[in-house]
């Protein structure tokens, strides 16, 4: 993308006034999408970004300009606004010899989408649409998306390092609508992986459909749900959502480093139910969140968070782990050259347990069973946290029974953990979208079906 | 003129370049933006940028395609122009899809509207550290139960934009806004809880810093000794920020393109009681105290005020050209968009109406309720096509008109379409939010509250 000598020209004007170390963050990434809608394409997309960041780091100050001038003189000068905000004290200037460093990944990417050609995706959409409205008259509306990107980034920093990655994802949606005699209700689904157009090898645009339209027609029958803590069972996939909130970000360096996390000072201590085990793995193969290298050139990493309960380590970027004297696990990311690195999750999951999913079940008296979540939100500095759910059923007599309306969960991140008391030996990862201070990136989460002994549903039937 | 280097001559370039039996528009966008952040007395970070970009839309025979770019070199133009030719051959043909006329764009006359400050341009980075600095200060001194504050920042921006197409219709907006806010990290032994305060202007002099310290602090502080409260039925008094969010959502069901798509609880409404007879919605851009204040849309048409509910009754939709034209209400100027995609529909400056009473008094006629301070999972417990509403809430009990112990772990839920009808009373104290919306304080007569 760029010279390594224009680079190391770069770093040493980011450094002439000084600064402990200094950064080069390029990106160029472009994108294509379609959208299908009311039954007709709506339109085909293509974007593109490009351009770069320079980050001055000094003392415990950070100084960060960026550019869509790519060109030498537009470096320097995002250089300099670098070096100036970060008000170093002047020192010598340093001489910076890059050294190229090799990203391997994780899998290979088949078929690149800039390679196909956009009637193939917008056929995708086609489809889709006929396959929903195909599960019944109440389907009153579809829409499809498809979306690809290629983010190529480039690091290059004051340690000599200079490494360089390539991430392309693939995803594909469906939202329909079905009309009832009590209103309007909603399905979707959105499956994405870190893999091109050979996504749709396994995946059939039509079974995307058919899971967002059954979803949208089975809550033509939902029930308000109960209101108040009872148990509740989350289906493989879809619950890791509960443990991206209830624990996630609180395992996120830079929030323990600002004192605003509950797990601040846990490490070795008990904070979940033996049966949870919790890894962040950037590293899984074809996954949404991951990638060779992070936003800061870090390798990706599998990090194990909690093991049998016991809290092993946080997630760290590269500032948060220099000021501890130790080493990165490679989740320093950004949504775009214009945004400063945090430290954030790839794809988190809980590993398997023992249990037969159909006996967890079987052994809940009452209880609500939750199929599909539509994301949550966490204050990682008090734990409190919540998740939406958007397909549930009633568990009654340990069968389950009728579906309910989508209702919100509250829980506190510590006090749930504890009170997972069944693990299932099954296991399927969700695709989404994590935003933390205005900053979005693509994550997986994970988890086999387990149960919560007692968490608060907040629905509106009256107890 | 303005010069070639600027929005409005850029997308001029690209619109000019229409060819024969084609429409091209070109939105093109410029903005220069300072962040600062700080911890511990220090700055954390300090981010200075420049960014421009393009967006480029096609439309051919009713089909319609649409490239972006983030940069305005004369080779990113042609290649996003080129692509957005280029994808308008794989749309559906519709004959409603075409960019804003001139006589849509000159049906009502733009308003005249200060939203740009000169002096933004002149204040030193140094003061606006200096401004952050001061809020972190402020919050953590703003009472003894502070044990911190986990953030504290400083953003502005100066924005420039431009709207140019093939069939002449040309809009440039001017604006600067400026910000701060801070979360205040209360302590008593080992319980914590959080708070945020903010303050908006279009210049730093307008930013009211000490006050957004004092909420973030107050806010944070009046939490401590939360408790989950049992479940009930309560009316629920709701902050002004949570109105302002509420809004949003209503204002989303409003949108002429959900309600045309089939995807609105208010399609086929209009004309209908949807509301408490108090309630009067508005969308106002062209009321420049308003945030979302502008003088044109992201079409170029100007911008105006939009009666949506009148003592309850639906009245109408926000419509963008498209939809405007497609169920043959007209445009009201609502088009809104980012960089990324085409135009869609959108509010501005949702607000209702105020009523008489300021929320002392309000609260002071309760026997019973819940003051909800804060919500959480808008965006996974809420939808404005089905209506659903459940949300997590931190808040107040209050007991016989005060505000009695906070609590947490909470939720409050209902129904979109019943909590219209079940307002019971309109705050006075109507205040511009960041957003799209106005924040005053609302009471719902009955919600389901979720707790132990």
């Amino acid at each position: 993308m760029l010279d390594p000598d224009t680079l190391a020209r770069t770093l040493g004007v980011a450094l002439r006034s000084g600064g402990d170390f200094a950064e080069v963050f390029a990106e160029d990434r472009s994108s294509s999408s379609a959208r299908l809608d009311d039954g007709r394409v709506e339109e085909v997309v293509s974007g593109r970004r490009r351009g770069a960041g320079v980050r001055v780091v000094s003392g415990e100050s950070t100084g960060y300009a960026h550019t869509a001038d790519l060109s030498e003189a537009g470096l320097h000068d995002a250089a300099a606004a670098a070096a100036a905000a970060a008000r170093g004290t002047p020192g010598d200037a340093r001489v910076v010899a890059l050294e190229r460093r090799d990203a391997p990944r994780s899998h290979a990417v088949t078929v690149p989408p800039d390679t196909v050609d956009k009637a193939r995706k917008v056929e995708l959409l086609e489809r889709a649409d006929a396959a929903a409205r195909e599960r019944g008259a109440a389907i009153g509306q579809v829409s499809a998306g498809y979306a690809d990107g290629r983010r190529r980034i480039l690091v290059a920093n004051s340690d000599g390092l200079l490494v360089e990655d390539e991430q392309v994802r693939t995803r594909f949606s469906v939202s329909c609508v079905a009309v009832g005699d009590a209103g309007l209700r909603t399905g979707t689904e959105a499956p994405g992986r870190t893999v091109g157009f050979e996504l749709f090898d396994d995946l059939a645009p039509e079974a995307v459909a058919t899971t967002a339209a059954d979803r949208a027609l089975t809550m033509l029958a939902a029930r308000p749900a109960p209101s108040g803590p009872i148990p509740v069972v989350l289906r493989r996939g879809a619950g890791g959502v509960l443990f991206h909130e209830a624990c996630g970000h609180g395992l996120e360096a830079d929030l323990v480093d600002r004192d605003a996390s509950v797990f601040r000072g846990q490490v070795g201590e008990q904070v979940a139910s033996p049966l949870v085990t919790l890894v962040d793995d950037g590293t899984y193969a074809r996954e949404w969140g991951t990638y060779a290298v992070d936003d800061e050139g870090a390798p990706a990493r599998r990090t194990p968070l909690i093991e049998h309960g016991v809290l092993t380590d946080f997630m760290w970027d590269r500032l948060r782990a220099d000021k501890e004297g130790r080493v990165s696990t490679g989740n320093g990311r950004r949504e775009t050259y214009q945004h400063l690195p945090m430290v954030r999750m790839t794809n988190t999951y809980v590993l398997e347990g023992d249990d037969d999913p159909d006996d967890i079940i079987a052994d809940t008296p009452y209880g609500l069973y939750c199929v599909a979540l539509g994301g949550g939100q966490v204050d990682p500095a008090t734990g409190d946290f919540v998740f939406g759910v958007t397909e549930a059923y009633l568990i009654e007599g340990g069968r389950i029974t009728e579906p309910v309306r989508a209702a919100q969960l509250i829980g506190n991140g510590p006090e749930v953990l504890r009170r997972i008391d069944a693990v299932g030996n099954d296991f399927d990862t969700w695709a989404g979208t994590c935003g933390k201070n205005g900053q979005g990136v693509p994550v997986s989460s994970g988890q086999p079906t387990l149960r919560v002994a007692e968490i608060t549903v907040g629905g509106t039937a009256r107890g | 003129m303005a010069d070639l280097d600027a929005p409005l001559g850029v997308a001029r370039a690209v619109a000019q370049r229409a060819g024969a039996g084609e429409q091209v528009e070109a939105y093109v966008v410029r903005s220069r933006e300072t962040e600062v952040s700080v911890l511990r007395g220090d700055v954390e970070s300090l981010t200075v940028a420049e960014q421009a970009g393009v967006g480029v839309r096609v439309v051919v025979e009713g089909r319609q395609g649409y490239a972006w770019a983030g940069s305005l070199e004369p080779e990113v133009l042609d290649e996003t122009l080129a692509e957005a030719r280029d994808n308008a051959r794989f749309a559906a043909p519709d004959e409603w899809q075409g960019l804003a006329t001139l006589a849509e764009a000159n049906s009502v006359e733009p308003p005249t509207l200060a939203l740009w400050r000169d002096e933004l341009g002149n204040v030193p980075t140094t003061a606006k550290v200096d401004l952050a600095l001061q809020l972190e200060a402020a919050t953590a001194g703003a009472d003894p139960r502070i044990r911190g504050v986990e953030s504290a920042t400083y953003h502005d921006a100066a924005l420039d934009a431009a709207v140019v197409n093939s069939l002449g219709v040309e809009a440039s907006t001017r604006r600067t806004s400026c910000s701060c806010g801070a979360v205040a990290l209360a302590s008593e032994g080992t319980e914590t809880r959080t708070g945020y305060g903010f303050s908006v202007g279009r210049a730093p002099d307008e930013l009211e810093v000490e006050t957004a310290a004092h909420d973030a602090a107050q806010r944070a502080a009046r939490l401590l000794g939360a408790v989950q409260p049992p479940s009930q039925r309560l009316p629920v008094v709701l902050d002004p920020l949570v109105t302002g969010s509420l809004l949003a959502i209503i204002g989303a069901a409003l949108n002429g393109e959900a309600v045309l798509k089939g995807r609105s609880m208010f399609a086929g409404r209009a004309g209908e009681v949807v509301a408490a007879t108090h309630v009067t919605l508005v969308d106002d851009p062209t009321d420049a105290d308003a945030r979302g204040a502008a003088p044109y849309d992201a079409e170029g048409v100007p911008t105006r005020r939009t009666v949506l509910l009148t003592d309850g009754v639906l009245e109408g939709f926000l419509q963008n050209v498209y939809t405007g034209r497609r169920c043959g209400a007209g445009t009201t100027g609502s088009a809104v968009r980012g960089i990324s995609s085409p135009p869609g529909v959108g509010a501005r400056a949702l607000a209702v109406r105020p009523g008489t009473r300021d929320p002392e008094a309000i609260v002071a006629s309760l026997r019973d309720g819940l003051y909800v301070q804060s919500v959480t999972g808008l965006h996974s417990g809420t939808s404005p096509v089905s209506g659903d509403f459940s949300v997590g809430a931190v808040g107040l009990m209050i007991r016989d008109g005060a505000l009695a112990e906070p609590v947490r772990e909470v939720t409050v839920a209902s129904t979109l379409q019943r909590m219209l009808l079940d307002v019971a009373e309109i705050g006075s104290d109507l205040t511009w939010l960041p957003g799209s919306a106005a924040g005053v304080t609302l009471v719902i007569g009955d919600m389901q509250v979720s707790g132990a």
